[in-house]
């Protein structure tokens, strides 16, 4: 940041600062440290809709089966079936009815998040040791399971993105409160 | 002073013995009429470095549930055993705990908190710098969406209320406001929201607006005084007061400006309330008016007729509370009790209403109104706006059933 660029941000700040709960005055002393994009690249793992930091790398259902059987299968049950972990499939065409499954396919309206929650907290004992192939893969599997896509489908940082899931429209946001709309 | 040269050298290696064993002098030895238990009568425990309760309280601790028991002993939660305290502040060792992946072990000498995405200039803070900021103090509640989940069962559970409804705690927080770093780092316009996450082995992340980043939201790092506890996110935690637990991301190792939200597992699959048409309400923050009697509540047994105060905690993720009426015949009539706490927002209050209890049956309930005219709702009115598999902020009025036993029951009104 050039030198009045960071002295305005400055002055902005000082100034946010009084309207802070802070005793009146008390600039930020500043003891953040710049970083390169470089430094971040392996924090930087939230994937949102857009698909926007999906990393390279693909991966089918046909691989994903493999993948699933050795890490996920003792928790998450054959074919995504549930316990003792959550049900993976199933529950497609029962949000309304009295009984409600929500699984990955009934429930959750974007693809991304599949691959962004495997990546970042799965398998439960031994996080971060998949590699993006894997994910893919792994991700592909639980769409195929749903029914969602086919088995020979990959996914990779451009197919993901853009497939639509069967509940991606039941979602109301409350954000901002509907109290102030 | 004659009777002290009896007693003699016997006399002074018998208390050089109580002194170095603790063990109890006989009550009474060498006493004429005075009264005193056993342990007026010996030199006291000497200090210890970190204080325990006494013995005698060693029934109070947090409630574990475990959903996926071994298999994940540090998923669930661990609830506050709200029946058995009193006043506002949540001891720290039972204020409640939920947990994705269990608790991380973190150094602080290693840690990290990175902000960027829509910034001017990408920024890390180690544990070291954060605690140089000018520091603010503010006392709040925090309360995990799901409670009260336990009080959905098709029949009314007999557990403490703790059990049930103690998903909910109140600590005096010690950080920076999140508002200072992100102005240090300078957020682009285009910035709309940021992604939190946590440095457990979950990697639990949220969406927060930028609205909230920029009003209250802390970066804490002082628990009740103390550096935070490794279960309430040592050695850093985002805090949202008023907002559900669960966003308040314990761990915190990084902070992303984005233009939208990320859309997380954790605000998609859950934390989200499913409705009777199968759509669900997304990004429900704010905890809702709610009270519950503490005292006397499900499992405890009246010790008599005669005077009972009924006590309990009322909150609201709006602001402060306004009033708070106890009845005790099932809602039919109501009475207002008496508050302490009132003046803060976000930040349990404690409730008192004085009662006679004549011997007959009765229903407690107790119900809580907030500065923003919100009312704690009835059990059927707030689960009719659900679908039947409803977890998340249940706000519902909650009854205990007084027998003329003297018992008290959970039960639905």
């Amino acid at each position: 940041m050039s030198t009045p660029k960071r002295l305005l941000v400055f002055a902005a700040a000082a100034l946010a600062a009084c309207a802070t709960p802070q005793p009146a005055g008390t600039p930020s002393p500043r003891f953040g440290e710049p970083v390169s994009a470089q430094q971040l690249a392996g924090f930087d793992i939230s994937i949102p809709p857009s698909g926007a930091g999906l990393p390279a790398g693909s991966g089918t259902a046909r691989d994903g089966l493999k993948v699933y059987e050795q890490k996920c299968l003792a928790c998450h049950g054959a074919k995504g079936a549930g316990k003792p972990a959550d049900a993976l499939a199933g529950g497609a065409g029962s949000l309304a009815s009295k009984a409600p499954v929500r699984t990955v396919g009934s429930f959750w309206p974007y693809a991304t998040t599949l691959f962004d929650y495997v990546r970042r907290a799965m398998p439960i004992t031994n996080p971060l040791s998949l590699s993006d192939d894997e994910v893919y893969a792994v991700s592909a599997y639980v769409l195929f399971i749903n029914g969602i896509i086919g088995e020979d489908v990959a996914m990779n940082a451009q197919t993901l993105p853009q497939v639509r899931m069967p509940n991606r429209d039941g979602f109301i946001s409350d954000w901002p409160p509907r109290s102030r709309n | 002073m004659a009777k002290k040269q009896q007693g003699g050298r016997r006399k002074f290696l018998a208390r050089g013995a109580a002194l170095v064993s603790g063990a109890a002098v006989l009550k009474g030895a060498g006493a004429e009429g005075l009264a005193g238990e056993a342990w007026e009568r010996v030199y006291g425990a000497g200090f210890t470095r970190y204080g325990q309760p006494s013995r005698f309280e060693q029934a109070v601790g947090r409630y574990i549930a475990q959903p996926y028991g071994e298999m994940a002993p540090g998923s669930g939660s661990a609830l506050c055993p709200i029946e058995a305290l009193d006043g506002i502040i949540t001891p720290t060792s039972v204020h409640f705990i939920r947990s994705h992946s269990g608790s991380p072990d973190i150094d602080p000498k290693l840690h990290r908190l990175y902000i960027h995405g829509l910034v001017e200039t990408p920024l890390r803070f180690s544990v070291d710098a954060l605690s140089r900021y000018p520091m603010t103090t503010r006392i709040y509640f925090i309360e995990c969406s799901g409670n009260s989940l336990r009080a959905l069962t098709p029949q009314p559970a007999q557990v403490p209320a703790g059990g049930m409804h103690g998903n909910v705690s109140c600590n005096e927080w010690t950080g920076v406001p999140l508002r200072v770093l992100l102005e240090e780092a300078g957020v682009q316009p285009q910035a709309k929201w940021l992604l939190a996450e946590g440095a457990d082995s979950a990697h639990m992340s949220r969406s927060v607006p930028l609205e909230k980043a920029l009003d209250d939201a802390l970066i804490a790092l002082y628990q009740n005084g103390e550096r935070l506890r490794p279960e309430h996110g040592y050695p850093v935690r985002l805090l949202l007061p008023g907002w559900e637990g669960n966003m308040s991301v314990k761990w915190l190792r990084r902070i992303k400006l984005t233009d939208g939200p990320t859309h997380t597992k954790d605000e998609t699959s859950k934390y989200t309330d499913p409705l009777p048409d199968g759509r669900a309400l997304q990004f429900t923050y704010e905890m809702g008016v709610k009270s519950v009697i503490t005292r006397p509540s499900s499992t405890m047994q009246l010790a008599g007729t005669g005077f009972h105060e009924i006590s309990g905690i009322a909150w609201s993720g709006a602001g402060r509370i306004r009033r708070v009426e106890v009845s005790t015949d099932g809602g039919q009539t109501w009475a207002e009790a008496a508050l302490t706490g009132a003046e803060r927002a976000k930040a349990l209050v404690r409730f008192r209403h004085p009662w006679q209890w004549q011997g007959a049956a009765a229903v407690l309930q107790s119900r809580a109104t907030d500065e923003k005219g919100n009312v704690q709702p009835a059990r059927r009115e707030w689960q009719a706006r659900f679908a039947p598999d409803i977890r998340f902020h249940n706000n519902s009025i909650v009854s205990w059933a007084v027998g003329t036993d003297g018992s008290v029951k959970n039960v639905y009104a």
